[in-house]
């Protein structure tokens, strides 16, 4: 009998990253640009996606695939607002992951659309964790939840493109220390975008459409190169 | 909170370096999980003794090696370790700082045991893609 070791040196979810890359690869064949949405619960992800469908439908078709644990009401707002939607049922998972995402997208009509937006399941410690083939994404934080989140959570906030501080409308009722918070994104992730907005007022919505409407800009205009 | 699909992931990662070494049977795991991961060790043995039942991990004993969440301050170079609710340099206070460990999540190596008679089937027949032939 002989003992020996092995070595082995693989990333634990390697199997998710590489699906994570069949599913950018096919957006990257329907030229969709993807995004992916993370924050705890409540934070405002489907308030968010159905006011950039309102601000970006006359220039881009929108689909949106929602990561809910059981219902279908955040699809149902998107699809009311006229996006195609469709709904994953993550059977009470924690995040989404590449295969949940992967069956998602084959079940939107990809040919139709310039920009799929994933609304993943709130949760602010793991979906960071799991890529899942989009060409962003974006953590949404809300003034409720305290600005101390960086540092509770710092995972959340590596390895995203962008910051949105939503509810700002609330700011006179919250003791939020927006210069704490946004000096603990920028150490976590030196030079990450981020937009204060509030879905009740309207608020920095405009400047954050347009910014993801660069983004798909600058994604067509490569693709079609 | 999602250990048991990490879980999987590290069990069919760690048969399938096995298989390409012909292995007999999996004694030792090897992980390295930073801080930053977000994985209890606890959970994950607590799955692992589940599912690793009735294949050759069966048994195996997983060691961590947790690494800490590190921080590098680019005005003064020192390497810490942020006390909770900070991440500023504690040398110099500056916050032109960044991440500088505690976010590996990776199976190192493992420990296999092999039997002489399949080392020599397998010299006799090498075989493709880690499927030992009959000789
Ligand atoms: N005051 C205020 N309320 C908001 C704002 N944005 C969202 N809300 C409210 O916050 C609640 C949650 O908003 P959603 O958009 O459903 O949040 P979500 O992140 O999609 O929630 P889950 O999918 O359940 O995790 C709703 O009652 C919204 O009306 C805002 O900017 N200001
Ligand atoms: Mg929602
Ligand atoms: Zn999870
Ligand atoms: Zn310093």
């Amino acid at each position: 009998m002989d003992v020996i070791k092995v070595p082995v040196v693989e990333e634990i979810l390697s199997a998710n990253d590489q699906l994570a890359v069949a599913n950018r690869e096919l957006l990257d064949a329907n030229k969709v640009f993807g995004v992916n949405i993370m924050s705890s619960p409540g934070s405002g992800k489907t308030s968010t996606i159905v006011a950039t469908q309102e601000r970006l439908k006359d220039s881009l078709r929108l689909g949106m695939v929602d990561g809910d644990i059981a219902t279908t009401i955040d699809a149902d707002r998107a699809a009311e607002a006229g996006m195609q939607a469709v709904q994953i049922n993550t059977g009470g998972n924690c995040h989404l992951d590449a295969v949940m995402v992967s069956q998602g997208i084959r079940s939107l009509k990809l040919e139709d659309l310039d920009l799929m937006i994933i609304e993943n399941v709130g949760n602010l410690i793991c979906p960071s964790s799991f890529k899942l083939g989009t060409h962003i994404s974006v953590l949404i934080a809300s003034v409720p939840e305290g600005a101390d989140k960086p540092y509770k959570y710092p995972p959340m906030y590596r390895g995203v493109d962008a910051v949105i501080i939503n509810k700002i409308d609330v700011l006179p009722y919250f003791d939020f220390d927006m210069d704490y918070f946004v000096k603990g994104v920028e150490m976590l992730n030196p030079g990450v975008k981020s937009f204060p907005i509030s879905n009740k007022t309207g608020e920095g919505l405009d400047a954050w459409a347009d910014w993801l409407y660069e983004q798909v800009a600058a994604y067509q205009q490569s693709a079609a190169e | 909170m999602h250990e048991l699909p990490v879980t999987e992931s590290i069990l069919t990662i760690a048969l399938r370096y096995a298989e390409r070494e012909h292995a007999t049977s999996i004694s030792d795991l090897y992980l390295v999980i930073g801080d930053l991961s977000s994985i209890v060790d606890e959970s994950v043995q607590f799955y692992w003794d589940i599912i690793s039942r009735d294949t050759i991990a069966e048994g195996a004993t997983l060691h961590f090696e947790r690494t800490p969440m590190q921080m590098v301050c680019f005005d003064c170079g020192k390497t810490y370790r942020p006390e909770p609710g900070t991440l500023s340099c504690p040398g110099c206070g500056s916050t032109i700082v960044q991440v500088a460990g505690g976010e590996d999540f990776r199976l190192e190596a493992i420990t296999v045991e092999k039997d002489e008679n399949t080392e020599k089937a397998n010299e006799a027949a090498p075989s493709v893609d880690g499927v030992i032939e009959e000789t």
